[in-house]
């Protein structure tokens, strides 16, 4: 009995000794070379995350020094109006925009795969607006839709008297205004992407399907599409990102105007955090929106991730 | 008599490149044709062609006496295989199946007879709720073969669909291929590379290069009646021998090897009797028709050689020397011991060789 106990010690000791080397010493190289990676991503990502959750929850204002207060932070913001306009914005905002993006893009994809001329041009012209930053198209945007000197100016001077085009002036028509940008901005990288897609199926497949019968557009709906699932989700996590962080467009474009009509979350946490010196009322606003992206993902990486070897 | 794939003059050209030049080919009813040659000779664009996948420049094709050269390809009669299985990966093997026939909107039973008679014949049953990702390679390949048959179409055509496969099941998927040919009596067009392929299962060998046709045959003339020297070459493995001299006629005529070594070809059936004068020649003899010892003594031809390297390939033992001065591999059966630096007898009878003409280099 005895013999055993000691045995049964042993062999735990061993296992603590060979746990202890695995975790420190075998392949020490790359565990140093992964350190400073690991590092950044404990303190940046998952370290800053929670100081952010945590002082949302305190009354700091210019400094985070605040006492803690529970969740008055979450309830003065479901009060104001401005934070409720920027959710609802950015649901209208967001919704047509990765819609839009996706249908638009792989509309023009397929029309860029037909053999056309001159492709790599067009392509070029396609992505060039991708290249500017989102507050170069803002401005040029604002330019274009103001009612004096862009579009309407231009066609009423013409003779055109009646022609009305404000919608940066209009508090119901602005987000729309900033959709057409966003959209003239993002819909050439997505086209891109779906194109590279479009380019990955198998010309064999083509050809099945003409001797099958099968009509070109029945082709695309039916077989090329569902090929492309993962195009398609690459580009999804793409343009939502775009879409949560979208700040730096509405500041160039409308500056959350007319009012407060066109107001974002970001542009919320932003002013509230260095303009109004109210870090806890903006930290708790940049909690929700973590919060939002979350219920986003998780169940996307679940099921993308989770099942391991049900996808082949 | 009716021919049931016809190819009249087809010439294609892309740009100023000749990919098919003046062809022709009259295939018969329920006949088994492969196209075979090397990458790039144009058995895959001309396949392409008769699918109507590809635009000809010049020429007709006509499929059941009817003129389809400019028929889009569901209207031709056919069903094709590809060689990549083509299976559209989202579907179901069923829907694979029937997804044409859906498109096409026949009736509900009529798609659901012709896709279970295609997965009872193909032995697919099984299969038929699963997804491609979920197959092996053959049963991919029999999947896509279903596509082709649910069709109920004359003409099958074959785009090299073995190439993908290992060869354990290539050599199983060549006899089921065989089987179906021979149970549905339908018209069928192979393309491959691979000439075991085109020995085993053709009916008739067309053997391309460059665009044309060098010989139309069934297999046993293709290995023993090669018109000419790159049919000779193509065909067979290891390749023919080929001996360089000159064909002298008369009575007794006789194949004088450059270094002056005299083969008598009087039992050679030549084609077009050679005249008194001497004529270039190259005298093409298979390894497998050189005989060694005992056996050689009979034939019309007999030298001495010594071995300079021997492979064995288990059932039977490849061996290189020199003839006349020139490069000659044969094989001998496995239990005859070889060794290099071993001297032994070897003959052949020229009747089973072929002699080319080595100006035109075309069989004489």
């Amino acid at each position: 009995m005895a013999d055993y106990a000691v045995q049964a010690r042993k062999s735990a000791g061993g296992g603590l000794t060979r746990f202890l080397y695995n975790t420190f010493i075998r392949n020490l190289s790359a565990k140093i070379a992964a350190t400073p990676m690991m590092a950044t991503v404990l303190v940046v990502f998952v370290g800053c995350t929670l100081w952010t959750v945590w002082y949302s929850f305190t009354n700091s204002r210019l400094l985070p020094t605040g006492e803690f207060v529970g969740f008055d932070q979450y309830r003065r913001l479901f009060a104001t109006s401005r934070w409720n306009t920027s959710v609802n914005n950015l649901v209208i905002y967001g919704s047509f925009s990765l819609v839009f993006t996706l249908v638009f893009g792989f509309i023009l994809a397929v029309l860029m795969d037909q053999k056309i001329r001159f492709e790599s041009a067009f392509r070029t012209i396609m992505l060039y607006p991708f290249a500017l930053s989102f507050i170069v198209t803002g401005l040029v945007w604002q330019w274009i839709m103001n009612p004096t000197l862009g579009l309407q100016g231009t066609m009423r001077n013409m003779g055109w008297a009646n022609f009305t085009f404000d919608w940066l002036n209009n508090p119901r028509m602005v987000l729309y205004a900033l959709l057409i940008a966003g959209l003239w901005q993002g819909v050439g990288f997505v086209m891109v992407l779906m194109l590279a897609g479009l380019r990955s199926v198998d010309d064999e497949i083509w050809k099945a399907a003409r001797v099958d019968g099968i009509p070109t557009w029945r082709t695309y709906v039916s077989i090329v599409l569902p090929m492309m699932r993962g195009v398609f989700v690459t580009a999804v996590v793409l343009v939502g990102s775009g879409i949560v962080r979208l700040y730096d467009l509405v500041v160039a474009m409308t500056d959350g105007g007319p009012g407060i009509s066109s107001e974002v979350p970001a542009k919320y946490v932003y002013n509230y955090m260095f303009g109004a010196g109210n870090i806890a009322q903006g930290l708790a606003a940049s909690t929700m929106m973590l919060i939002t992206v979350l219920i986003i993902i998780v169940p996307w990486a679940y099921l993308e991730f989770g099942g391991k070897g049900r996808r082949s | 008599m009716q021919h049931s794939v016809s190819i009249r003059d087809l010439s294609l050209n892309f740009g100023h490149v000749k990919v098919l030049e003046h062809l022709n080919l009259d295939i018969a009813e329920g006949e088994f044709i492969v196209l075979l040659g090397p990458s790039g000779c144009g058995k895959s664009t001309l396949l392409n062609c008769i699918a109507g996948l590809l635009d000809v420049s010049d020429g007709q094709i006509f499929i059941n006496g009817k003129n389809v050269t400019w028929e889009e390809p569901k209207d031709r009669g056919i069903g094709m295989v590809f060689q990549s299985y083509a299976l559209y990966p989202q579907m179901t093997v069923e829907r694979n199946l029937s997804f044409g026939l859906r498109v096409a909107r026949l009736p509900k039973d009529e798609v659901e007879r012709r896709v279970k008679r295609a997965a009872e014949i193909l032995q697919i049953e099984p299969l038929l709720k699963r997804k491609p990702v979920e197959l092996s390679g053959g049963q991919r390949q029999r999947v896509a073969i279903g596509r082709a048959l649910v069709r109920d179409v004359d003409v099958f055509l074959f785009d090299e669909p073995l190439s993908n496969l290992d060869a354990k099941l290539r050599s199983d998927l060549r006899v089921e291929i065989k089987r179906l040919h021979q149970r549905l009596k339908n018209t069928m067009i192979y393309v491959t590379h691979d000439q075991i392929e085109a020995l085993t299962l053709a009916d008739r060998i067309a053997i391309m290069k460059n665009g044309v046709i060098q010989q139309l045959a069934d297999p046993h003339t293709i290995y023993n009646k090669p018109v000419n020297l790159y049919v000779a070459g193509f065909i067979g493995s290891p390749t023919m021998n080929f001996l360089e001299g000159e064909v002298v006629g008369g009575a007794e005529p006789v194949f004088k090897a450059n270094d002056g070594t005299v083969i008598p070809v009087k039992t050679y059936e030549f084609s077009q009797a050679p005249n008194g004068s001497a004529v270039k020649g190259v005298l093409g003899v298979r390894p497998e028709h050189i005989a060694i010892g005992e056996a050689a003594k009979t034939m019309p031809f007999a030298t001495e050689v010594e071995i300079e390297i021997v492979e064995p390939m288990g059932s039977d033992t490849l061996a290189y020397t020199k003839v006349a001065g020139q490069a000659i591999a044969f094989r001998a059966d496995s239990d005859v011991h070889l060794a290099s630096g071993q001297t032994v007898l070897i003959g052949f009878d020229p009747a089973r060789g072929s002699i080319f003409d080595a100006a035109s280099s075309n069989r004489i």
